[in-house]
């Protein structure tokens, strides 16, 4: 008897810690969405987040969607091949691209990069004291931290993906000219035959939820750590995990939401 | 006493799950006064101020501010008590993404109080008032020593000229001569700024010499309260076993013998 309700004890303790952090998680999306839309606004913060996830970022994802895109048109080459549906590889690559692998692996990447860094600059701020220091100082640090890399996640994201798409399809268009023996106008005219307006605007809409999540739990975990150079580690980690596995699940969730019905 | 004391704290109780770290916190600083705060590590020192920053909201209690409870206030009226509040944080709290100069005008940037093009000059102003060079404003704080990041981050809480200041172990991990050095310009600025100046400390030396009378914590209560300049032989036995460091007296060290 007792043994049962241990276990029952151990998933009931696992259960409400759960609904804890994903109510805290919620309360604090929602006071930083609101320190977004009121004053004093922070534009020269919000640049230098912008900066930071957009520009030092393309590099990685530039490379990401190349070489995804170029992986994408050499394995639907060696399917399709069998049916003699060759013509279907640059459909293939481009709607693969806009609708999935550009957001999602774009978003992957910046997890690693930015979620990691937000997390460990405001978790050594918070056991600093600096988040402290903050409010002493007549400053809001939701406000402050992180208002303005929730605003500049969600922006920067979008534009992200914008080019990862284009060199995606540059990277299928590359294997699809140089290997598989398509002539550059023909693979540009079936990219662009079948692809619908709605299948970027998708992705895009994606891009800016995980921009929005990725620097949530960035900014979550850093600020809510505690216990010095390991509770940083701890937060970096979690921010990096965590973000990852929503940007997976959201991206089921957005895909039923636009193209499920 | 006809007017009211700066700061009152009356009945000041706060849990941390299963460990009480104050248990009914009353204390009385009088206006333009120096009060050191004594006690271990431990004691809930840290823990009292953070709840007169609302940095911590305590579970029990009143904190009166100029004869008005700052628990009972609301949110935007507390925060504008902020403005007229500075804080010397223990290990400086500086921010290390900004320069010097901008960590000491923060607050007066933050209020609007100065462009951006005057907080450079405004900040060598106030660094030369704590003893460093205007050059320095330029540097990062990871370039200063800790004897000058503490400078900086008492020149930063007395920018805005604050009525009320609190310092946390403001001569924690430095030499004694730059202890002093430290505690000769606090005594300054405070009397400068006429503030009311509440102080942290287990650093007896340090005590005397920013504090017009002193309070010791000891579990979560004050248990004495009295001159500063009596430390050491109060006759309280255990202000003067905190004060002159001694092993035997009423306070019992939790060790495993």
């Amino acid at each position: 008897m007792n043994l049962i309700l241990n276990f029952l004890a151990t998933i009931g303790r696992g259960v409400l810690g759960a609904c804890r952090i994903i109510g805290a998680v919620v309360l604090f999306a929602l006071e930083g969405v609101s320190h977004i839309l009121r004053p004093p606004f922070y534009p020269r913060l919000v640049g230098r987040a912008f900066v930071e996830i957009a520009y030092f970022s393309l590099p990685v994802v530039a490379l990401t969607a190349v070489f995804t895109g170029m992986v994408l048109a050499l394995q639907s080459h060696s399917g399709f091949s069998r049916f003699g549906a060759e013509s279907a590889i640059a459909n293939v690559v481009v709607l693969s691209i806009t609708r999935e692998l550009g957001p999602v692996l774009a978003g992957l990447m910046v997890a690693g990069r930015i979620g990691a860094a937000f997390a460990a600059e405001i978790g050594t701020m918070r056991v600093t004291d600096q988040i402290d220091a903050l409010t002493t100082l007549s400053t809001n640090p939701m406000k402050y931290l992180v208002a303005p890399r929730l605003l500049a996640g969600t922006v920067a994201m979008p534009l992200l993906v914008v080019i990862a798409d284009i060199l995606g399809v540059m990277g299928g268009w590359l294997v699809g000219t140089a290997q598989l023996g398509f002539t550059s106008a023909s693979y540009l005219t079936s990219t662009l035959n079948f692809l619908q307006p709605m299948d970027v605007i998708s992705g895009l809409v994606k891009a800016a939820v995980f921009g929005f999540v990725i620097t949530l739990m960035g900014c979550y975990s850093g600020y809510t750590s505690r216990g010095g150079a390991q509770g940083v580690g701890a937060a970096t980690t979690t921010a990096v995990v965590s973000s990852s596995i929503l940007i997976l699940a959201l991206d089921y969730v957005l895909t039923a939401m636009f193209f499920g019905l | 006493m006809s007017s009211t004391p700066k700061i009152r704290l009356r009945g000041l109780s706060k849990r941390f799950g299963a460990k009480t770290v104050l248990d009914g916190v009353d204390l009385d600083v009088a206006a333009g006064h120096g009060l050191v705060i004594l006690g271990g590590s431990g004691s809930g020192k840290s823990v009292t101020i953070k709840c007169i920053l609302g940095l911590i909201q305590p579970d029990a209690g009143s904190i009166e501010i100029d004869g008005r409870d700052i628990l009972a206030m609301p949110r935007r009226e507390r925060e504008a008590l902020n403005d007229r509040i500075g804080m010397l944080f223990q290990n400086g709290a500086l921010f290390d993404s900004l320069p010097v100069w901008e960590n000491v005008c923060f607050k007066l940037l933050a209020q609007k109080r100065i462009t951006r093009a005057r907080a450079r000059d405004k900040a060598a102003e106030v660094l030369a008032q704590v003893g460093l060079a205007a050059s320095v404003g330029d540097l990062s704080p990871s370039e200063l020593s800790g004897g000058m990041q503490k400078r900086v981050g008492l020149a930063r809480a007395i920018a805005a000229e604050p009525e009320i200041i609190f310092f946390d172990e403001p001569t924690t991990g430095l030499d004694p001569i730059m202890g002093a050095v430290i505690d000769g310009l606090i005594v300054d600025c405070v009397k400068r700024l006429g503030a009311t100046a509440v102080s942290i400390t287990h650093d007896m030396a340090s005590a005397r010499r920013i504090g017009d009378s002193a309070a010791m914590i000891h579990k979560g209560r004050i248990v004495w309260t009295g001159p500063a300049s009596t430390l050491g032989h109060s006759g309280n036995a255990m202000v003067d076993q905190f004060a002159n460091g001694s092993r035997e007296g009423p306070i019992t060290m939790e060790l495993r013998r």
